[in-house]
């Protein structure tokens, strides 16, 4: 199970018999826990790049739609620009023309309508500076000089969206810490067992003139060990399942397989998963040797 | 380099061993005798420091194990050269790996110390069992393994609690023999056992004197052994 390069063990690592029941299932757990681990980093680092795009790609822009009586249409758009330029944070204000809001309906009604005899409500574009706007008190400006005025910030789906988006990455850290909180209990637990089988040989290290540290030491090298040694391959098999996601652009998973640099945070699941090993070795090696009389 | 001071041992049942006062000087040989349950593991388990006096005093090395936390009373250990009755060893690992595990545990490199474990082994009469597995080997060569493992630290102090139990009588003068030898390199000998003939045999050979375990006293023998 160990690749070559873990296996080599030092003279004093070796103390620890290699056999063990519990010892043998902690780098198949380890390797699942690491696959696990891999697929939660990349819900959770997709999930926070699909929030920030919709939040800084849509904020900053939004629409004012006017409709109105053909003979009041004019002057109520012209209204509408003077309350949005007199409007702080905003930086720019453009109306549709009507070729833009024709190729905005072809999709739905074809192209060949003759769309002009239609009585069409205007659109005006409005982008926001980055501090954005006062989207209630804007809305009380156009409702009382344009009635026929209707401010849209995208914040209708906007928001809930992002939300979600960051409820899933919470979800995704959330199952990372479990998965490194089980894989510790899973380590602590293998280390107990390995102590309880290996009694005679503390003894004997004991009589010898062992410190406890040295007999920690062992098997706490040992648990990293089989951790690393079973995590690295579970994150490669991670690595590879995220890989094989199809990236179809506008595609449903599209965004859900990591990008550039962060390929390296599954580098970092091993790396991770041999550090809370270690730990939790450590920790329950020495806490159990001060019970051993 | 070993002293009580009226020492007592009370497992629970009353005491096992009172009133005991000695003191070994350092090269000393003692044999240790006396009947089953009179408490020979005991008082060798006081000197190690794997008990502690229930009252009184023990000295080792002019130190009071009883003020030392547990890595104190390790580096008490690597002074001491331990033997059991039934040797434990480490399985797994070969003969002239288990006679380097003093070493190892001192935080020596056991490489560097290759050619005193070959000739350690050798002195035993082991040196074709080298990479032999414990499991594989008699009685008498597990004894003689323990002998060794026992003094690659070069220790002050040799303790060793019925070493030649269940060994026959040839192969226990043999181990006797490394025991004489080890005493006359000046190391201080306590070795416990109930065969009288095999101190008789023995005594001879050395200054060897006897404590005597009777009623939970601990007294010299004279010759009338
Ligand atoms: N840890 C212990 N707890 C309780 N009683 C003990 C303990 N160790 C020894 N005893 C008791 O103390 C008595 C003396 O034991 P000890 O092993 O010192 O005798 P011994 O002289 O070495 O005997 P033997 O010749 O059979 O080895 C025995 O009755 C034993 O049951
Ligand atoms: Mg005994």
């Amino acid at each position: 199970m160990l690749p070559a390069a873990l296996r080599s063990d030092t003279p004093a690592g070796r103390i620890v018999p290699p056999s063990g029941a519990a010892a043998r299932l902690v780098p198949l757990t380890s390797a699942a826990m690491a696959l696990l681990a891999v697929l939660a980093v990349a819900v959770a680092l997709a999930a926070g790049r699909i929030a920030d795009r919709w939040e800084t790609g849509l904020a900053g822009t939004a629409t004012v739609r006017i409709s109105a009586p053909p003979d009041q249409m004019a002057a109520q758009v012209r209204g509408a620009i003077r309350v949005l330029e007199t409007t702080p944070g905003v930086t720019l204000v453009r109306e549709m023309s009507p070729e833009d809001r024709q190729a905005l309906l072809a999709p739905w009604v074809g192209g060949d309508l003759p769309l002009d005899t239609l009585p069409l409500p205007a659109i005006l574009e409005v982008v926001e500076g980055a501090g954005g706007v006062d989207a209630q008190g804007l809305r009380l400006r156009l409702a009382a000089e344009v009635p026929g005025a209707v401010y849209d910030d995208h914040s209708r789906w906007r928001v809930p969206l992002v939300q979600t988006a960051r409820g899933v990455r919470t979800a995704g850290l959330v199952a990372l810490g479990l998965i490194g909180a089980v894989g510790a209990v899973l380590v602590a637990v293998a280390t107990q067992a390995a102590l309880a089988e290996n009694l005679s040989v503390i003894r004997t290290l004991r009589q010898i003139g062992a410190r406890d540290s040295f007999i920690a030491r062992a098997f706490v090298r040992r648990m990293t060990l089989r951790t690393a040694g079973g995590a690295v391959p579970g994150a490669l098999a991670g690595a590879v399942v995220l890989a094989m996601v199809p990236t179809a652009p506008g595609g449903l998973l599209d965004g859900v397989a990591p990008a550039g640099a962060d390929w390296l945070w599954t580098l970092a699941v091993p790396v991770v998963a041999a550090v809370v090993a270690f730990a939790a070795a450590r920790v329950t090696a020495f806490r159990l040797l001060r019970r051993v009389p | 380099m070993v002293e009580f001071e009226d020492v007592a041992v009370d497992y629970g049942a009353g005491d096992l061993l009172a009133e005991v006062s000695l003191a070994l000087s350092p090269g000393s040989f003692h044999f240790l005798t006396g009947p089953s349950g009179a408490g020979k593991t005991s008082l060798l388990r006081l000197i190690s420091a794997e008990i502690a006096p229930t009252r009184g005093r023990v000295r080792l090395f002019g130190e009071d194990p009883a003020g030392m936390d547990r890595d104190g009373i390790a580096r008490l250990r690597r002074r001491i050269g331990l033997v059991h009755q039934d040797c434990q060893f480490l399985d797994h690992l070969t003969l002239a790996e288990n006679v380097a595990l003093p070493l190892l545990a001192a935080g020596h490199d056991p490489a560097a110390a290759s050619q005193d474990i070959a000739a350690l082994l050798g002195w035993v009469g082991l040196a074709r069992q080298a990479d032999a597995l414990p499991p594989t080997l008699s009685g008498g060569e597990r004894q003689r393994t323990a002998i060794a493992r026992a003094v690659i630290m070069d220790p002050d102090l040799i303790l060793a609690d019925e070493p030649t139990g269940n060994i026959d009588w040839d192969m226990s003068l043999r181990l006797m023999t490394l025991f004489v030898e080890l005493n006359r390199q000046g190391k201080t000998a306590v070795v416990a056992t109930h065969d009288l003939a095999l101190i008789r045999a023995v005594k001879a050979q050395t200054q060897a004197r006897v404590l005597r375990i009777a009623g939970g006293r601990v007294a010299l023998a004279g010759a009338d052994l």
